[in-house]
């Protein structure tokens, strides 16, 4: 029953998924590089938890780390989705759009940083409210503004995935990686079916979910570029390719007219069918569409 | 919310490592664990579960049975058992001595 060549080579993976959010950013960076930025000793907690409750945590759930990934200067910032659901408040924004300015002036000095965004999030922190909003569209702007020196790529690993205001930093960024466990959405399940009734969107339906917000989905619909098992084997082979891919030629986000006529071609009078939509926009030329 | 500390000021070897292991997830704690800056131990826990500060002395009264680094030690917690508490307390203390 034990012999070694009957196991999967998916059992014997090393998990990235299972990791913790400093972990997984370790995980991703050249042996021995790394620096970690403003770290649990530092003490920047959230100011605003505490006052309602709730025990903060050392590093506000945002780890930042210095180092090299394929011997190339890059910066990986993960959150961690146990603290909070990874939600971004005053002080782990701030420290994302910190490490990102921080990047792009290093890039901006003839030392090009790639940034790698671990994003497992729920969107802002609705404790921080609106310091949670500012945070996002700062770290938005941040990303813009990297994005025209080195690549910014976003890996999606799951298990919360990304959603609310950071998935639009999702959207901006150069790449994105994600698994087939991870989920990527403007709207989570919950929040959709809250808003709109259960006939709208069933939260407790999962195989429409990933139908629909899942990384099969997304990388199929060409908005998400790769598709990767979750191995931080494979993850750390996914980023490495970005970072030495450079910037690509044309954003995402840049494609207006390419998504304008998508959306316009929709048709809205009946259910959309996330399968049908996957065929109908990948027969459009597009970059990951096909993997 | 509550905050509960401890001190053991009979606790005396010198550590000079610090240890961050944990998160504050639900069910689980992060321990911060640096050198003391003054004599003996010192432990400073907030924790969203209010009302068990007994519970807490006893792990940490058993704790410092076993355990006679001066150390300072934080910890944020959201919810951890305390079985839970003294496995974090034991991981914090291999990353000390490794």
């Amino acid at each position: 029953m034990s012999e070694p060549h009957l196991t999967p080579s998916f059992v014997s993976r090393k998990s990235f998924i299972e990791l913790d959010g400093r972990a997984r950013a370790q995980s991703l960076l050249d042996k021995g590089t790394g620096t970690e930025l403003v770290g649990p000793f530092d003490r920047v907690e959230s100011p605003w938890l505490p006052i309602q409750g709730i025990a903060p945590q050392a590093d506000d759930g945002c780890i930042v780390i210095k180092g090299r990934i394929a011997d190339k200067p890059a910066v990986v910032v993960s959150l961690e989705g146990a603290f909070q659901g990874g939600s971004i408040g005053e002080v782990s924004g701030a420290k994302i759009t910190a490490a990102l300015d921080l990047a792009t002036r290093d890039s901006q000095a003839g030392r090009p940083t790639a940034a790698v965004l671990l994003l497992e999030t729920g969107g802002v922190r609705l404790q921080e409210a609106n310091l949670g909003l500012v945070a996002v569209a700062e770290v938005i702007a941040s990303i813009l503004e990297l994005r025209q020196h080195a690549p910014v790529i976003t890996v999606v690993a799951g298990t919360v995935g990304c959603f609310g205001g950071m998935s639009l930093a999702a959207g901006v960024s150069s790449y994105v990686v994600m698994t087939r466990e991870a989920r990527l959405g403007l709207n989570g399940p919950e929040v959709i079916e809250q808003e709109s009734g259960v006939e709208e969107f069933d939260a407790s339906d999962r195989a429409l979910i990933w139908a629909i917000h899942g990384g099969e989905q997304r990388v199929s619909m060409g908005l998400a570029d790769a598709l990767v098992q979750d191995s931080i084997d494979k993850i750390a082979a996914a980023v490495c390719k970005y970072v030495l891919a450079g910037k690509p030629t044309q954003h995402r986000s840049e494609q207006i007219e390419l998504y304008r006529e998508r959306i316009a071609s929709l048709d809205t009078s009946q259910q959309i069918n996330p399968l049908a939509l996957r065929e109908q926009w990948t027969t459009v030329e597009s970059k990951g569409g096909v993997r | 919310m509550e905050k509960i500390e401890f001190d053991y000021p009979a606790v005396r070897r010198r550590i000079n490592k610090r240890a961050h292991v944990g998160v504050v997830g639900s069910g689980d704690m992060e321990v911060l664990m640096e050198p003391s800056t003054t004599e003996g131990a010192h432990v400073s826990i907030t924790t969203s579960v209010n009302g068990f500060g007994e519970t807490w002395k006893a792990v940490f009264d058993r704790f410092f049975t076993k355990f006679d680094g001066a150390v300072s030690i934080q910890i944020n917690d959201a919810g951890a058992t305390p079985g839970s508490v003294l496995l974090r307390l034991e991981q914090a203390v291999e990353v000390l001595e490794q």
